[in-house]
């Protein structure tokens, strides 16, 4: 168990590297750079700005410290943000995203799991056609339909929410609502056919056959089984809720990771840029290492 | 008596049609007698039972009528709850797929124990020596250590043991074995067999075993019912069901039974396959099959002969065919 933990740990070095070099390059492809605006600059300044980032030497002197930067984990300085780190900048928007991404996931969670799990136990009734079409519902509506469409109603109309920006408690509702609605749908999803699927095994019917109540045989015996598709969608999901969604946080105006990110791309800002994107690799990374612990937990099966 | 079915349905509505799978199936257990019941696959046996159990899956399925006499009552009119105490205390259940049948997720003590501390109001501890004690009786080697385990260490017929401890451990009136063999080595058949046969005779259990090996059910039973197409169609004390058949599709079951000693002849089979029970007509439904079909077998539905006070059979020829075979 700790080997496979560590191994997984050692992995995750040059696949964070792998990732980041993409990037760079990506970045290179891209057209324009961060000083360049509507209005030309003189040559004298530009050849100026580039000796002072260092844009005047090789390729692969660049590149070279942007490994050794990722390494030594200090993204080095945002170019667009003036004087401020990177490592700053992902300290104070990280709590922002990730308190909105752990509350929309557990609230996708609960509403999922429970919605789910009724429907399963009673199938084909309105109960189950109700949150299955609620469910198809949230899994199409993309979110920057259902983030206006609720400041819309709650803020624009009622007055009851706050439409926007980084505030108090009420300021977290609409986002998170938001946030969680797709991964509600899906976890509902998920829960359901793995019920159904438990609840139809023969394991389920030896444990009626024993005599137990039906919600013992629902608690001790289906659920374990019935939600671990739940628990291998939750790593991935959990990352991109915590690492920031770039949409609903540019919707409702957060400082959080994506808002950041979507400005360092149109900026250019590529120190930024490889600070999230290593940032958010790592994260799903081991989020998927956390899943797949946790399913050693869960199903006796599950050797490493 | 300890059981007596009479006249169950057990109807399933699938897409519109109605599947007869039980219909109008009767038959008695005395206490400490074993019951076999035979047929083909399809033919109603484990429905009967399932029924029996009130383990039927609703919808698709439902109990179209008939009662389940239990030590002088009737399951099918019980409430849930009452339903609920009985099984696995009075009546338990071994399955088919011992391979599926235990829960993955949970260690056998927890899957032993969870019965009596239901059932006996066993504590923890007192709880888990029994479980100890019912796997050790069921031949499992190093019971203690082997309780910790998860079902995925232990082999098919090991497995098929803890069920069997997990079924005895309430020390149940009633035990349904659903063709506990099937899925199993036919030296491990012959070993799980033995044991249920010692168990039972220990503790006094009745049974209704569930097969469609005749060689099992000439070995471990008191009596037989035969069934086909959710019918009984015959019924009789094992020893007389061998020698002197009175329905003409025991025949033919007894005739596919492989001979040893004759390895030349080619095996006999009945021609044909089972009806599909949402589609009968009005005559026999064993009609198209039948050596001995005439036109009132497709017409008319058989009676239910009684060729001695203890053997019946759903035959228009049922008498014939019981001389016959004299």
């Amino acid at each position: 168990m700790l080997r496979f933990i560590l191994r997984r740990l050692l992995i995750t070095i040059p696949m964070v590297l792998v990732v980041v070099s993409v990037t760079w390059g990506l970045i290179r492809l891209a057209p324009g750079n961060f000083y360049t605006g509507e209005k030309p600059i003189p040559p004298a300044i530009e050849k100026n700005i580039r000796e002072r980032y260092g844009l005047d030497k090789p390729w692969y002197v660049q590149y070279g410290r942007m490994i050794s930067n990722t390494l030594h984990g200090d993204f080095g300085i945002s170019l667009k943000y003036q004087g401020e780190p990177v490592n700053r900048i992902l300290k104070n928007a990280l709590p922002v995203s990730a308190t909105i991404g752990v509350l929309a996931y557990l609230l996708a969670l609960a509403v999922g799991i429970v919605s789910g799990t009724l429907a399963a136990l009673r199938q084909n009734s309105n109960l189950d056609y109700t949150s299955m079409a609620a469910a198809m519902i949230g899994i199409s509506l993309p979110n920057f339909v259902l983030g206006p469409t609720l400041v819309l109603f709650l803020s624009l109309t009622w007055y009851v929410l706050p439409p926007a920006l980084w505030g108090g408690p009420r300021h977290l509702i609409l986002p998170v609502i938001t946030l969680s609605g797709v991964y509600m749908a899906y976890i509902a999803r998920l829960a359901r056919s793995g019920m159904l699927e438990v609840l139809r095994s023969n394991y389920i019917r030896t444990a009626r056959a024993k005599g137990l109540a039906e919600r013992h045989v629902l608690i001790r015996h289906a659920l374990r089984g019935g939600l671990l598709p739940v628990v291998s969608f939750s790593g991935p999901a959990l990352a991109f809720l915590l690492t920031g969604t770039v949409v609903v946080e540019k919707i409702f105006a957060l400082p959080g990771l994506g808002n950041y990110f979507i400005n360092a791309n149109l900026n250019r800002d590529e120190p930024l840029i490889i600070g999230i994107v290593a940032f958010i690799s790592i994260v799903v990374l081991i989020f998927n290492l956390m899943v797949d612990i946790a399913y050693g937990f869960i199903d006796p099966r599950v050797r490493y | 008596m300890l059981l007596s079915v009479r006249n169950l349905r057990t109807y399933f509505d699938e897409d519109g049609r109605v599947v007869k799978a039980v219909d109008g199936v009767s038959f008695d257990l005395e206490r400490g007698e074993t019951l076999g019941i035979v047929g083909e696959s399809g033919s109603g046996k484990s429905v009967t039972n399932l029924t029996i159990m009130r383990l039927i899956p609703s919808p698709p399925g439902r109990i179209a009528g008939g009662e389940v006499i239990f030590d002088g009552r009737n399951l099918l009119a019980l409430p849930d709850e009452e339903m609920r105490k009985l099984r696995g205390r009075r009546i338990a259940m071994v399955f088919q797929d011992p391979m599926t049948s235990l829960n993955p997720f949970m260690r056998i003590s927890r899957q032993l124990t969870e019965v009596t501390r239901l059932h006996l109001g066993h504590g923890k501890a007192e709880a888990y020596e029994h479980a100890v004690h019912m796997l050790e009786m069921v031949g499992i080697p190093d019971a203690r250590k082997r309780a910790e385990g998860y079902p995925h260490e232990f082999s098919g017929g090991m497995r098929q043991r803890v069920m069997i401890a997990m079924a005895l451990s309430c020390k149940p009136e009633l035990l349904i074995a659903d063709e506990p063999t099937t899925a199993l080595d036919v030296t491990i058949q012959a070993q799980i067999l033995e044991l249920i046969k010692n168990l039972k005779q220990e503790t006094g259990t009745s049974e209704i075993l569930i097969t469609h090996d005749l060689g099992v059910v000439a070995g471990t039973t008191n009596r037989v019912v035969v069934m086909y197409a959710g019918k009984v169609f015959e019924s009789a004390p094992t020893g007389e069901l061998f020698s002197r058949p009175g329905n003409p599709y025991t025949k033919g079951l007894l005739q596919s039974v492989p001979d040893p000693t004759c390895d030349t002849k080619e095996l006999f089979q009945i021609p044909g396959l089972p009806p599909d029970v949402a589609n009968l007509g009005p005559g026999c439904p064993f009609a198209p099959r039948c050596f001995r079909a005439e036109a009132i077998c497709k017409e008319q539905f058989p009676p239910f002969v009684a060729l001695t006070p203890s053997h019946h059979s759903l035959c228009h020829f049922a008498d014939e065919i019981y001389k016959g075979a004299s």
